[in-house]
């Protein structure tokens, strides 16, 4: 003994795994970076800003937040980050960013700080946010920008322009000019929906088609998703679960009556369901911990989603979905308790 | 995970975790240390009553000879580990926290340090009784950590029926050897403790349980025993806490002791390999546990091995003779997943103490040790033997409502394994956490 050694105290365990939160949170932004740099590819400079200004805001609430309770600043684990590029992924690309930069303040404000911060939010913060502009902006996030319209690195779409606190302008006159084929406005769930038109599951694979900004291609969604989960940074069984419980419910009316449900593949890989599955409905903060909640939690999004697109006024029902499954959370978890090793049950 | 036990064949518990094993030292034979001038001897180094001490200032004694008797049942004698002079009776650091009443014995240098006491006896003769009497006169105690007098272990209640004798030869804990060594060195010693185990319990049949990260130790006992013997070896999955007794229990027999149940109420009663080892040495001889092996392992440590040292031998010394180095460090008694730090070196190795770590964990001012919000990731679900909701106990700690953790959520049923804050993502000191609240609850109970 040379050097006289300080003695550090502390009790058992003297070991750890040694994973960290900011690992996790940094590994979903990185899934997350494949689905925007393919949206950029797709929607041009109009989805990249809409990113950036969402994002932007969002940490900039976060830290504003951080100044107003005196908090340490918590930018630096990543949370922020991830609501603000689900947020803007969920938009449509062209979506005006002075609405984008409204649902990025709500999202943290309303989903997240209000509650407490990181871990204590009830429910998806960019879903909150998402949900605000669904009713604040009801033509705004039903407008839809094609796919690989040409000139799309050069112009932004007209509507994301739009000065703060005025309405964007109608799309259509802009569409002609930028000569897509055959594009009606409409995804591929509108289309189904309300004109019976089926969308080749190939386009909806691959992204090719109208919709939210980081929705359209399935496969791609599902690739990053798969690599969280090899990561176990993400519970398989909550997107399992969810695509379980939609393509059931779906199949069954498929089943009744071929000619006006949908088929459940053209479920899975249509609208936000693969996002919402794989990125939203498996948030932690938001999902049951005990085995069996973690089932009944994706079954019930899968379910509600697929109830909402069918017989409801939306086309889309993900979001409303995973924010009813996040709201029964801690009820879930409480009549799920796990049976403690040893215990016995009775009638209970 | 079930899946691959089928597969494999392999017996084991459900949920449980894979620490890094760090098991360096298994191919270490057993060494004598060599002897310090100093021991240190708690009189409650076991579970119960502190024995009452036979000896006074100044008295001499030989290696071997009682020097505390035990007090009632729930108590067991010491004797002394070294032939020297008694130095006083004073209270001295132990493993367990506050300092207690301890005889500190100088050892006489250049003394042969043969065992000088001990009153053999013919094993077959003796009954059920005597056996047990002679257990407690051994003063032998739970070896694997928890120190409970083996009599008491082994003394079935008349109400209970117990068939099966399980000898725990798991070592989950990291870095640990000593068991491993035993089983591979002392196995005609082990199978004779377990014999008189079996007899003292009235137990029909024996089953060791050892992980499968230990195959030698499988075969060697294998070897040594015949065909259609009431003792048989089973390899189980190596995972920790494989060597808890509930999780072995349902391993071996998937048998579940009721929650705030004992073994018994399952039929089985469990003990350790080094306990029944050391058993089988002692017994026929009339001695006393005067000794014990212990792993000295760990990044600081220059000679890391299994090393036989006398009971109370302190820190220090073992430190001096192995050798260490490093700067900033912490000291381990036992398992990093269990095992107290020690506050003072001069903390002596006591009968439950199973290893010397020295570790070099990351400051607790590091960034990588800050404490961040609970994600409800649920790895600590995932993680707890007893299929707890660590979690939810967490935040029920963090609002003080130790009442509620204990009611509705099982808080009593911790073991204290350790395994929710080892896999928690946010550094949050789980078990700590329910260590206190258990506490505190016993407080208000009483």
């Amino acid at each position: 003994m040379s050097k006289k050694p300080t003695i550090e105290l502390r009790t058992s365990p003297h070991a750890h795994a040694g994973g960290d939160v900011v690992k996790i949170m940094r590994n979903v932004v990185y899934a997350l970076i494949p689905i925007s740099l393919f949206t950029v590819w797709q929607f041009g400079l109009s989805a990249l800003a809409l990113l950036i200004v969402v994002t932007l805001t969002c940490l900039l609430s976060e830290r504003l937040f951080n100044r107003l309770s005196d908090e340490p600043n918590s930018l630096g684990d990543w949370s922020a980050t991830i609501t603000g590029l689900l947020l803007a992924l969920t938009l449509p690309p062209g979506f005006p960013l002075w609405m984008g930069a409204v649902a990025g303040f709500i999202a943290i404000a309303l989903g997240k700080a209000l509650f407490g911060g990181l871990g204590m939010n009830a429910m998806n913060p960019a879903l909150i946010g998402r949900a605000f502009v669904q009713a604040a902006f009801p033509v705004a996030i039903t407008t839809w920008t094609p796919a690989f319209f040409e000139g799309r690195f050069s112009q932004f779409v007209p509507t994301t322009l739009t000065p703060p606190f005025l309405q964007p302008p109608a799309l259509n006159d802009w569409v002609e000019t930028v000569k897509v084929d055959a594009f009606s406005g409409a995804t591929p769930l509108a289309l189904q929906k309300f004109e019976g038109i089926q969308t080749e599951l190939l386009d909806m694979l691959l992204g090719t088609t109208a919709g939210s900004a980081g929705e359209t291609s399935a496969l791609l969604i599902l690739i990053c998703g798969f690599y969280l989960a090899a990561r176990k940074m993400l519970d398989w069984r909550i997107p399992l679960m969810v695509m379980l419980g939609a393509a059931a419910t779906a199949g069954v009316f498929f089943l009744i009556d071929p000619t006006r449900y949908p088929d459940p593949l053209f479920v899975l890989c249509s609208g936000g369901l693969m996002l919402g599955a794989w990125f939203m409905a498996s948030d932690m903060v938001g999902s049951p911990v005990t085995p069996l909640g973690v089932i009944i939690y994706g079954l019930m999004i899968g379910v509600i989603t697929v109830i909402i697109r069918l017989f409801g006024g939306l086309t889309e029902g993900v979001m409303y979905a995973i924010l009813l499954g996040n709201a029964a959370t801690p009820l879930i978890d409480q009549i799920t308790q796990p049976r403690v090793f040893g215990e016995q049950r009775t009638g209970k | 995970m079930g899946l691959l036990n089928l597969m494999f064949g392999l017996k084991s518990f459900t949920h449980g975790i894979h620490p890094p094993y760090h098991k360096d030292t298994a191919d270490k034979p057993i060494r004598r240390l060599a002897f310090p001038s100093q021991l240190v001897l708690p009189l409650d180094q076991h579970i119960g009553k502190a024995a009452i001490p036979l000896v006074k200032k100044g008295q001499e004694v030989v290696r071997g000879e009682p020097i505390a008797k035990a007090d009632g049942n729930f108590s067991v004698p010491l004797h002394a580990p070294a032939t020297g002079r008694i130095r006083d009776l004073e209270l001295m650091p132990t493993p367990k926290g506050p300092k207690s009443a301890s005889i500190v014995l100088d050892v006489y240098e250049g003394s042969t340090q043969e065992v000088l006491w001990s009153q053999p006896r013919e094993m077959s003769e003796l009954s059920r009784e005597e056996i047990l009497q002679a257990i407690q006169d051994s003063g032998m105690v739970g070896l694997g950590g928890a120190a409970f007098p083996s009599h008491m272990k082994l003394t079935i209640p008349k109400e209970k029926q117990v068939d099966t004798l399980i000898v725990n030869g798991c070592e989950c804990e990291p870095y640990l050897t000593c068991d491993h060594r035993m089983m591979l060195e002392y196995p005609k010693a082990l199978l004779r403790g377990i014999r008189y185990a079996m007899q003292a319990s009235a137990t029909t049949q024996a089953i060791i349980g050892i992980e499968d990260n230990k195959m030698d130790a499988v075969e060697v006992l294998r070897n040594n025993l015949s065909r259609g013997s009431a003792i048989r070896v089973e390899a189980v999955e190596t995972k920790y806490p494989q060597g808890s007794e509930k999780m072995l229990i349902k391993s071996l027999l998937n048998r579940e002791v009721p929650t705030g149940g004992l073994p018994a109420d399952v039929g089985v009663v469990v003990n350790n390999v080094g306990t029944l080892a050391f058993l089988g040495q002692l017994l026929p001889k009339g001695q006393g546990l005067i000794e014990r092996v212990i792993t000295v392992a760990g990044p600081g440590i220059v000679k890391p091995g299994n090393y036989l040292v006398p009971l109370g031998t302190p820190v220090r010394h073992i430190l001096e003779q192995a050798g260490y180095e490093g700067s900033r460090t912490e000291f381990i008694l036992g398992g990093p997943m269990m095992g107290p730090a020690v506050s003072a070196m001069d903390t002596p190795i006591t009968k439950g103490t199973s290893g010397l770590l020295v570790l070099n964990e990351p400051s607790i001012e590091d960034e990588s040790q800050r404490i961040w919000p609970c994600i409800r990731c649920a790895r600590c679900v995932k993680a707890c033997p007893m299929h707890l909701n660590p979690s939810m106990l967490g935040l029920l700690a963090a609002k003080r409502k130790y009442e509620e953790m204990a009611q509705d959520y099982h808080l009593n049923d911790c073991f204290e394994c350790g395994c929710c804050s080892y896999v928690c993502p946010s550094n949050i000191p789980l078990v700590q956490y329910f260590r206190i609240s258990k506490a505190i609850n016993r407080e208000q109970a009483a």
